[in-house]
This record gives C-alpha cells, sequence and structure tokens, in this order.
C-alpha cells in the first residue's frame, strides 16, 4: 500500500504544474476544440450516408469509396501543403507560406497548433466530400482521387486563408475588409458547391436522365431512410461546425447552437411547405435538403444573428433550396444527384448574405457590401480553378466511366464488388 | 391467346415499355431475375480473393396478347430489347387456356385489353 502510494505522490511531484484559471481555461480550450472536431469527422458519415442513400445500388460502394477517400486524401494533403497555405505567414493577404507539413509544430512546442490543425482539417473534408454527391453515378474513381487532392492543397486553402488566415498565423485582404463567415457558409459550404457545379458541369449528367425530347427522367435513390439518417448525423455534427468554430470554451457557444437549431428546424419546414404546395404532397428528399440548406444558410452568421434571425434565414434558406433544385434540374438541365450545388453552394451564398444582413449589431451597405464581394470573389475563384482541374483530369486520365460501366454500375466497374450481393448462388469450385 | 415471356436486359425495359405503349400494349408484369445464357458472369473480388458470380441481373417481361396482336408485340419487343451484344435475352411463347379479370370476371379477349 504504502508503495503504491509513493509511486502515485513521485508521480504527481514530477507532472505538477501550478493549476491557474488560465491554464484551466485553455485546457479546456482544447477539449471544447477537439471535441467539436470530432462532432464535423461524424458528418463525413453523415454525407456518404445521404449520398449513398439517393443514388442508386449499384453505385454505393464506389460513393462510399469516394468519400472515405475525400477525408482520408485530404487530411493528408492538407496536412502537407493546404494548412500552411491557409493559415501560414501571409506576407500579401493572398495565400500563406508557412508551417508546410505542420512544421510549426514541434515537441517541445505549443500543441495549440495541432488541436487547430485538428479543427480544420474536418472542415476541408467537408467542403471535399460536397462534390461527391454531385458528379456521383458517372465520375472515375481515380479522377476523384486526384480532384480531393487539388481541392484540399490549393483551392480551398487560398480562398480560405482569404477569410480566415488571421485565425492563426496569416491574414487574408478579405477578413481585412471585416467579412463575416463564421463557421464557413462560403469558405466551406459555396467553396464545396461551386467546385461541384464546375464538376457536374464538365462531366455531363447522367445516362438517360434528360431524354432527346427535352423530357426530365427521375433517377430515384435506393435507401431514403440511409439518405434520412445521414441528415440527422449532418445535423448533429454541425453543432461541432458552428458551436466549435469558437475554438474555445466560452459561453458564445450556447447562441450559436440555438441558432443552428432553429435555422434547421426552419429550413426543413420551408422546404417541406414549399415542395408541398408546389408537387401536392410534402417532399421527404426535399425537405431532407431543406434542413440541411437551413444548416448552411445559418453558418456564416449564427454567433452575430438573433435567434429570431435564425428562423428566418433558416426559412429562406428552405424556400430558396427548393427552387433551386428544380431550376437546376429541370431548366437548366445540370444534374445533380443529391442537389449538393443547391444545398451548399446557393443556400451557402445566402447565409453569407443573411449573416450581414440580419447582423445584431446593426446592418449597412457597407456591411453588406463586403458580404456580396466575399460571395464573389468565393465564385470568381473557385468555379473557374475547379473547371479548370476537372477539364484537366478529363484531357488526362479521363473524367467519367463508358457508357457500358456506367449501365451496369461502378460498383463492379469501378471495385470488382457489389455492395448488395444477396441472392447470389455462389460458384462452389 | 398467347403469354409472351422476355428475359431482357434491365436497361432495356423503360424503351420496351414505351414501345408496347405504342402499339397498344396497356398492362404487363415484370420481376427482376438473374440468369445466363451464352453471357458468362463476371469475377469479383472480395478482400483479395476471387469469386466468380455466374447469374447477372436481368429483367423478366410477362405480356399477355390476343392471337391477333401477339406476333406485333414479339417483334416490337425484340427491336427495343436489341442491343447486338451477347446477352439480350430470349423471348418464350406460351399457349394460354383461359385469362379473367378479377375486378369484373370478364375473360378471354374482354379480360387483357
Amino acid at each position: 500500500m504504502t508503495a503504491a502510494a509513493v509511486i502515485l505522490l513521485s508521480g504527481q511531484a514530477l507532472f505538477a504544474q501550478e493549476v491557474t484559471a488560465q491554464s484551466v481555461q485553455t485546457n479546456v480550450d482544447y477539449v471544447w476544440t477537439i471535441a467539436a472536431a470530432v462532432l464535423v469527422f461524424l458528418m463525413q458519415a453523415g454525407f456518404a450516408l445521404v449520398e449513398a442513400g439517393f443514388t442508386r445500388a449499384k453505385n454505393t460502394i464506389n460513393i462510399l469509396m469516394k468519400n472515405l477517400m475525400d477525408m482520408s486524401v485530404g487530411a493528408i494533403v492538407f496536412w502537407a501543403i493546404g494548412f500552411a497555405i491557409m493559415f501560414g505567414a501571409n506576407s500579401t493577404g493572398w495565400f500563406g507560406h508557412s508551417g508546410f507539413f505542420l512544421g510549426e509544430y514541434s515537441d517541445t512546442g505549443d500543441p495549440w497548433v495541432l488541436a487547430f490543425f485538428m479543427f480544420q482539417v474536418v472542415f476541408v473534408a467537408t467542403a471535399a466530400t460536397i462534390v461527391s454527391g454531385s458528379m456521383a453515378e458517372r465520375t472515375k474513381f481515380s479522377a476523384y482521387l486526384v480532384y480531393s487532392a487539388g481541392i484540399s492543397a490549393i483551392i480551398y486553402p487560398i480562398f480560405g486563408s482569404w477569410a480566415w488566415g488571421g485565425l492563426l498565423n496569416g491574414f487574408g485582404w478579405l477578413e481585412g475588409l471585416g467579412f463575416i463567415d463564421f463557421a464557413g457558409s462560403t469558405v466551406v459550404h459555396s467553396v464545396g458547391g461551386w467546385a461541384a457545379l464546375a464538376g457536374v458541369i464538365v462531366i455531363g449528367p447522367r445516362l438517360g436522365k434528360y431524354t432527346e425530347d427535352g423530357r426530365v427522367r427521375a433517377i430515384p435513390g435506393h435507401n431514403i431512410a440511409l439518405g434520412a439518417l445521414g441528415v440527422f448525423i449532418l445535423w448533429f455534427g454541425w453543432y461541432g461546425f458552428n458551436a466549435g468554430s469558437t475554438t474555445a470554451a466560452t459561453t458564445d457557444i450556447a447562441l450559436i447552437a440555438v441558432n443552428t437549431t432553429l435555422a434547421a428546424a426552419g429550413g426543413a419546414i420551408a422546404a417541406m411547405v414549399t415542395s408541398w404546395i408546389q408537387f401536392g404532397k410534402p417532399d421527404i428528399t426535399l425537405s431532407l435538403n431543406g434542413a440541411l440548406a437551413g444548416l448552411v444558410g445559418i453558418t456564416a452568421g449564427c454567433a452575430n444573428v438573433m435567434p429570431p434571425s435564425a428562423i428566418i434565414i433558416g426559412i429562406l434558406a428552405g424556400v430558396i433550396v427548393v427552387y433551386s433544385i428544380v431550376i437546376l434540374d429541370q431548366k437548366l438541365k445540370i444534374d445533380d444527384p443529391v442537389g449538393a450545388v443547391s444545398v451548399h453552394g446557393v443556400c451557402g451564398a445566402w447565409g453569407t448574405l443573411a449573416a450581414g444582413l440580419f447582423n445584431a449589431g446593426g446592418t449597412n451597405f457597407a456591411i453588406i457590401g463586403v458580404q456580396l464581394l466575399g460571395i464573389a470573389a468565393a465564385f470568381l475563384w473557385v468555379f473557374p480553378t475547379a473547371f479548370l482541374l476537372f477539364k484537366g483530369i478529363q484531357k488526362t486520365i479521363g473524367l467519367r466511366v463508358t457508357e457500358a460501366e456506367e449501365i451496369d454500375g461502378l460498383d463492379i466497374g469501378e471495385h470488382g464488388m457489389e455492395a448488395y450481393p444477396a441472392f447470389q448462388i455462389l460458384q462452389q469450385d | 391467346m398467347k403469354k409472351i415471356e422476355a428475359v431482357v436486359k434491365p436497361f432495356k425495359l423503360d424503351e420496351v415499355r414505351e414501345a408496347l405503349a405504342e402499339i397498344g400494349v396497356h398492362g404487363m408484369t415484370i420481376s427482376e431475375v438473374k440468369g445466363f445464357g451464352r453471357q458468362h458472369g463476371q469475377t469479383e473480388l472480395y478482400r483479395g480473393s476471387e469469386y466468380h458470380i455466374e447469374f447477372l441481373p436481368k429483367i423478366k417481361i410477362e405480356v399477355v396478347a390476343t392471337d391477333e396482336q401477339y406476333r406485333d408485340i414479339v417483334d416490337t419487343l425484340i427491336e427495343h430489347a436489341s442491343t447486338g451484344n451477347v446477352g439480350d435475352g430470349k423471348v418464350f411463347i406460351f399457349d394460354v387456356d383461359e385469362a379473367i379479370r378479377i375486378r369484373t370476371g370478364e375473360s378471354g379477349k374482354a379480360a387483357i385489353v
């Protein structure tokens, strides 16, 4: 007994540090930031399930592989290159250039850069994975790997450095003008959404989606239950996404969490009502998209708007997303199986504008102007660079699978497997 | 009356159905089946082990038609289900003894038009 006590006490003495209020606050900041990062990580599961549920069974393995990889490839590439560009020392205000390979961290140094990196790496993965849904059912797997690297290394971090560089070692020209995007309606969601738009335009619609005489064919998803589960998981993870963006354990997280809840609810209801009125019955997939639209919509302003505003922002996002989906799908003939361009690109822009319009401290043309500038800058940077990236992939390794493969399903063609091999009689050798 | 049973490639179903509707066929039954003929199955890979699936997904279409119409239906079906590649499927034609509409009790030609 005594020996154990001696060992325990001497262990305590070795690691004892002065416990101050500041050190406790610092430790809680770390706990909250890492916990929130883990919540955001779970959004990868949310995206995977939404995309699998809203597409056909013959492509399920492929969509899951793409989701696994945009997180995995993105994490390594962001660690190596993207993080430094986004948050490194930034002499021009246009991109960072220090801290490659997380070089800032040494084992005797301040581990805050690790916690911050943890939080940011799950954000880049969120932006990257938005594209897999829009380009589902016809994109070559190898092409998607290249895209994942490209967006995580360059496209996302450069815009990110303009708006968020100052959160660590950099400072961007856009944040210098007072741009409000607390958790990333533009930095994450519009960036993903506009990259998705570029991708679907370059790759074209799925076979059979649009007929020669101009009809639009529905291609129903194979498992709405998975899709719904995915949306609930996304909503759950979004509390980490928005509230965690404080990267500090402060009482602010309460307002942010409430705003997040009310906007999601408003978005779901508004999309449901809109689809009910437009199409005669409340549509589950649009209502689910509506919840996500509300969440994307509040992401920019979650820390600087009051709860009633959050409800309005969510409601408007829910209405906008339904019309955007219908216009893109039916009028513009842009095939986006999960509505990613509308949910993330369009509603990301709305959310960014709303953060200015509904600013609790009051709004004015200068504030709104900067928001619009940020929205435009994101589009003007992301859409052309993503377009070039997809065009480059198309011209080199190829972007789209063959017609025969698309008909038989990407699971067989790309991965040599079926996701649902039931009712198969296996040849016994 | 004849019953036409056709095993076709799944992605051809829509085209066949539309073509049949155009010549006045307004009822049919389909089932999702698996099968093979001269088209061999495929080899799949699971965690490093190869396995062979002999049976491929197909759609079976069943239509009951009058003696006057069935030849037209068979020709239209074959024209629209064909890709020219192995695995296009087969058509079988059977005699039907009786057909009755459940709702009204009509039988014969009245049951199938």
